[in-house]
């Protein structure tokens, strides 16, 4: 109860597809709570259940993230009474999403930024796949950079691990990839060699990621098989 | 369905020969869109599309209609339809509707599975399930037919709803639009419609007259692209089963 009474208070920052997210302190420290409150369309029953789950799920991909050394926000404290995650927040960062889409605006120096980017991301989503976290929910929205405190290098902060679970098949991390192939190239109109320079880091990056690609180009078949009829 | 799309090319060719009329290719889901934008006048819309062959999340950016989420296996009316012949469900008028109509009366929420992969969806898990299940269940009278049909709505309807709703975030889209044959089931409608009043969203939806296919969706789409400029030209005149929706540049928006 002390949490949704602390939330009355906070700034609500967005309404995102999962909850609401404020902004709060967190013992002097701020931070981000991320809410998922009841949703009303779906039947009580499931809807408790999904929302205990990802709440679970969240934070423990989160740990099991950091202990790899992929940045992610640090978990100050978690409220299952009210579905209530406290989040360390990620100062001064901006989503890939919104970075890709200034990038592209602005014709100087964008190129060698985006090829940079793609590298980056490419190498920690093999990390991450290293550790047999899939995320679920990868999209352009859902990865923050921000320039770390000692240097100018970009740092890729992964977020939103709702959808997140534990899996060592390369078929589930192939639909992972397939999953931010699709929102990339959709919410990035004409990105594919970005994309491809993206896999390439992937590629390389991990010693199993062969069979992973094998299994993306077996998913994008299935998509492409489907009647445009009906 | 490659037969009749190309007997209905040659009457096409052969009406605008005889009448001197422009042609014009239409892809099948543009038709939907169109048709769901004149009748409902939403501006820019997400566009959540579900028929019996298809399962897509669309939405509109720099002269297309991009899919940000779709169906990694079979299409939502596909799961429906065979649904109903497992438990031997009519299929007169139409099996999702009867689907419908039985689910108002189920009282028993049954666990199925749910998959959700960010945007997209998958059905084909839910289907093998209750097709494995479903009799089972019944004879050891564990539920009424009437339960099962209101489970799986409300299973794969939800499902619908939120990757619809994490499309809308993802974009900042504040309009549904609903289109295709499932399109027209009142109780995905009202989920749908609860989820945008929580977040302050509109939605448009129509009834079975635009939702199932129709001839005129085909001609409002082929309108829009005449008035664009386009015109097909009679040995560039061809048919496909496999014309994607972000395929077609949209020449008659901005």
């Amino acid at each position: 109860m002390a949490t949704l009474q602390l939330l009355r208070g906070a700034e609500m920052l967005k309404q995102g597809a999962e909850g609401r997210v404020y902004r709060a302190e967190f013992l002097g420290k701020p931070a981000v709570i991320k809410q998922r409150f009841p949703k009303r369309y779906r039947h009580p029953e499931l809807d408790e259940k999904l929302t205990h789950r990802r709440t679970m799920q969240e934070v423990r991909s989160i740990a099991r993230c950091r202990r790899a050394g992929i940045s992610t926000p640090v978990v100050y404290f978690v409220d299952y009474s009210c579905s209530c995650i406290f989040l360390e927040e990620i100062v001064d960062s901006q989503t890939v999403r919104d970075f890709i889409a200034s990038a592209r605006r602005s014709s100087s120096r964008s190129d060698q930024e985006l090829q940079r980017l793609a590298e980056l991301t490419g190498r920690i989503l093999a990390k991450m796949h290293d550790e047999d976290v899939i995320h679920g929910d990868l999209t352009t929205s859902n990865m923050l950079l921000r320039r770390s405190a000692d240097s100018s290098e970009l740092e890729l902060v992964l977020i939103d691990f709702g959808l997140s679970y534990i899996s060592a098949l390369a078929e589930d991390k192939g639909v992972d990839l397939y999953v931010l192939e699709k929102a990339f190239l959709s919410t990035h109109p004409n990105t594919e060699p970005l994309f491809q320079q993206l896999l390439g880091s992937y590629s390389a990056s991990s010693k199993k990621s062969s069979a992973v690609i094998k299994k993306l180009e077996e998913v994008r078949l299935r998509g492409r098989k489907r009647s445009m009829v009906g | 369905m490659g037969a009749p799309l190309v007997t209905v090319a040659i009457v096409a060719r052969t009406v605008a020969q005889l009448w001197g009329k422009p042609l014009l290719g239409v892809n099948h889901c543009i038709g939907h869109i169109e048709m769901g934008r004149l009748i409902t006048k939403a501006n820019n819309p997400t566009v959540l599309y579900v028929s019996g062959g298809n399962t897509q999340v669309i939405a509109y950016s720099q002269r297309r209609y991009r899919i940000f989420g779709e169906t990694i296996d079979i299409a939502v009316g596909n799961c429906l339809d065979r649904f109903a012949r497992v438990i031997k469900i009519s299929n007169d008028p139409s099996p999702g509707y009867n689907i419908e109509q039985l689910a108002k009366r189920g009282k028993r929420y049954v666990e199925l599975p749910y998959t959700v992969k960010g945007m997209d969806v998958s059905f084909s898990g839910i289907l093998s399930y209750i097709e494995e299940a479903a009799n089972k269940m019944l004879s050891a009278d564990q539920c009424t037919p009437e339960d099962l049909c209101f489970s799986l709505q409300e299973t794969v309807f939800a499902m619908l709803v939120e990757i619809t709703e994490r499309a809308m975030a993802h974009c900042g889209s504040q309009e549904v639009l609903i289109v295709g044959g499932v399109g027209c089931n009142l109780r995905l409608q009202e989920m749908m419609g609860v989820m945008c009043q929580e977040r302050g969203a509109k939605l448009f939806a129509t009834n079975e007259r635009f939702c199932i296919d129709n001839g005129a969706m085909i001609a409002q789409a082929g309108w829009e692209m005449f008035r664009s400029g386009q015109v097909t030209q009679l040995e560039d005149s061809w048919i496909t089963q496999r014309y994607r929706t972000d395929e077609v540049e949209v020449t008659w928006r901005d």
